[in-house]
């Protein structure tokens, strides 16, 4: 399987690498509360520090998340997000800002859509990646083959209990990074046993060659700062997205959520 | 990677294993393991034993002789999965499934349940085999199966209230899942239908499937002959594709799937997945869902929480798609009226679920010929649901 072509998120990953510095890769639900916010939050997140974002695309059942994102899809499927008006927030945004950008949607919404059509729209509006936490490498070839062309890079996850055959059937596939879940449990569950997350993701370093970032329980400037300095980034969703939660109807949403994200950049330079 | 082929994993195009990558190797291990048990006969004796000795199989095909005199039309046999313990054919699939999890050397399953049936079977099943349960189940069904819940409560299990969502059946299902990725080094999840990732559909499938073998063996003592016809209602499927397989080659008989109509199909609020859903993935399969253009989960709506749900078994998709398979529906309306009717021409009450298929042996019976033979499978029997029929007409005890 051909990996699709390098974008801002390789180049994003080998510049900070070139700095010796570790990406922060903020999550937020687009359209919580609404698209519009959406666009000002990815704006003001890269000037905070983050070095890739997130952008969940709600789903109606969503698996894998905890109450925290569940809520945030419902709040944003309330207003009438979907994914083709997340594609022309992103197309918008990218007269903006050159952050690289990452879906992270439910494979039900790609697939109302078509494969192929969703990797034209998404390319076109300027995608860099998707991560789908319900499509595991056995139901990846028609989305891969899709998206092998132009794009978005196809970000796989590995977790705590994957075998060493599908350590390298992710790392054969995985384009851009490899997702690596830090728990077996679901988003915004509690952080654990740091020493085997850092085994593990030095195990998948080695045999990878390509960047490693760790997502899932990491809630705090302290958790980023110590999961860092093993990894190649660090993805930061409940955290933030209770923070919108609390936030959404105060003017100091903007200015909070970049204090908070400034934060985590900052404990991730202690952490080089 | 050690990956069984595409094919192997689908029913045609539909099915998959649409998992999240912590639960993969929990699926694959259930795969293998399956595999092994699936054609050893020690294992297929434990459960034959278990099935007629603690379930109470066989079930009897009983001749419903008033309700065939009533309707006019072909002899209206019904396959008694309401006098299985518990009440339902769901406890077939648990017996089977709580075999493996003692194979896979787990303690402890988690289950989904809409109307109740199944979560009193892993309850029951699970008191029986010395297994920890908890039934994920969601509010609003746990409102209208208030009895259900005390059953699970009194067997040992824990019953856990799902409260996202619509509140029913679907989200039960979402929330299990969320247990299984946390849990899953010490917990099998005990699937209730055809539905999730390979191998659920097919195994649940294999475990139902003495409904069906069972049902052709006396159809054939008693008439010598083949039904024309077989009747069971569609929630995942489970209770229909177990009487169904065993007679998929038989291409005579036809196999009719009631889904439910819920207020009716053009008001939107039904559950009748093949009258308009497209398909899609949800909870591990790919098959007919109903949803939303942009590929939203739609609510649904039955009277009968056991059918209230937005997704179809894979294997029924690809019998739909070949036309094997007819897929009708009746409307709460018309379960209810069925519902009465049985327990008054036979002296049996049967579940709000299994009240569909009887709605459609209704409209049909007539238009056969008194020497044709239909059966159709009585998959649980009424006492859960008499409360909330008395709700519904206004009397409170």
């Amino acid at each position: 399987m051909i990996a699709a072509p390098s974008n801002r998120i390789t180049a994003t990953f080998a510049r900070l690498r070139r700095q010796g510095e570790k990406a922060l890769i903020p999550y937020i639900m687009a359209g919580d509360p609404s698209l519009a916010e959406t666009e000002t939050l990815v704006v003001a997140l890269e000037k905070a520090g983050a070095d890739l974002i997130e952008l969940g695309v709600p789903f109606s059942d969503p698996i894998a998340d905890g109450p925290v994102i569940q809520k945030a899809a419902e709040r944003a499927l309330r207003t009438g997000t979907s994914l083709r008006g997340i594609l022309q927030s992103v197309k918008s945004l990218r007269t903006r800002t050159q952050v690289p950008l990452i879906l992270m949607t439910y494979y039900n919404t790609i697939m109302a859509m078509g494969d192929r059509a969703f990797c034209d729209a998404a390319v076109r509006a300027g995608v860099d990646g998707v991560i789908i936490p319900d499509m595991p490498p056995e139901e990846a070839d028609s989305l891969q083959r899709a998206s092998a062309e132009k794009g978005p890079c196809l970000i796989f996850l590995l977790a705590p209990t994957s075998t060493t055959a599908r350590k390298a059937e992710v790392i054969k596939r995985t384009s851009g990074f490899i997702y690596y879940v830090s728990i077996t449990g679901i988003t915004g569950a509690k952080l654990r046993d740091r020493d085997s997350i850092k085994r593990n993701v030095r195990a998948i370093q080695k045999k990878a060659g390509k960047p490693v970032a760790v997502g899932f329980g990491i809630a705090t400037p302290d958790d980023a700062r110590q999961i860092a300095a093993f990894s190649d980034g660090v993805i930061v969703g409940s955290a933030l997205v209770r923070k919108i939660e609390e936030l959404q109807h105060s003017t100091d949403l903007v200015t909070e959520i970049s204090r908070f994200t400034a934060e985590l950049k900052a404990a991730l330079s202690d952490s080089c | 990677m050690a990956r069984t082929s595409v094919k192997q994993s689908r029913f045609g195009e539909y099915g998959g294993q649409y998992v999240p990558e912590t639960l993969m190797p929990a699926i694959l291990e259930l795969e293998k393991v399956y595999a092994k048990v699936r054609h050893d006969p020690s294992f297929q004796k434990e459960f034959q034993d278990c099935l007629r000795q603690y379930v109470g199989r066989p079930t009897p095909l009983y001749f419903a002789k008033q309700l065939t005199r009533r309707l006019g039309g072909a002899k209206i046999y019904l396959k008694r999965e309401d006098l299985c313990h518990t009440g339902a054919h769901k406890i077939n699939n648990t017996v089977g499934q709580a075999l493996l999890t003692k194979r896979m050397k787990k303690r402890r399953v988690i289950a989904e349940t809409g109307a109740g049936q199944h979560g009193v079977a892993v309850a029951t099943i699970a008191a029986m085999f010395g297994l920890e349960a908890e039934v994920y189940m969601g509010t609003e069904d746990m409102a209208r199966q208030a009895l259900n819940v005390f059953r699970m409560r009194l067997l040992g299990a824990t019953v856990t209230g799902v409260d996202a969502g619509s509140r029913t059946l679907k989200d039960a299902i979402s929330e299990a899942m969320r247990d299984w990725t946390t849990n899953v080094r010490t917990t099998h999840y005990l699937l209730g239908s055809v539905l999730g990732a390979h191998p659920y559909p097919m195994m649940i499938r294999d475990f139902q499937s003495v409904i069906g073998r069972e049902a052709r063996r006396q159809i054939m003592a008693a008439e010598g002959t083949l039904p024309h016809c077989l009747v069971a209602c569609v929630g995942g499927g489970s209770n229909s594709i177990g009487l169904f397989y065993p007679f998929i080659k038989d291409t005579r008989t036809q196999m009719v799937g009631v889904e439910a109509g819920g207020m009716g199909l053009t008001s939107g609020k039904h559950a009748a997945r093949f009258a308009g859903g497209v398909p899609g993935v949800l909870h591990g399969t790919m098959t007919y869902l109903l949803q939303d253009r942009h590929g939203q989960i739609s609510s649904t709506h039955s009277v009968s929480a056991g059918l209230d749900y937005p997704a179809v078994g894979p294997e029924h998709a690809m019998h739909h798609d070949s036309g094997r398979v007819q897929y009708t529906s009746a409307t709460d309306q018309e379960a209810l009226e069925a519902f009465d009717l049985l327990s008054q021409e036979e002296g049996i009450i049967p579940a709000l679920e299994s009240a569909h298929a009887v709605a459609e042996v209704v409209k049909r019976a007539p238009t056969m010929k008194k020497n044709q033979i239909l059966i159709m499978n009585l998959s649980g029997r009424g006492d859960k649901d008499v409360d909330q029929v008395a709700q519904m007409r206004g009397i409170q005890f």
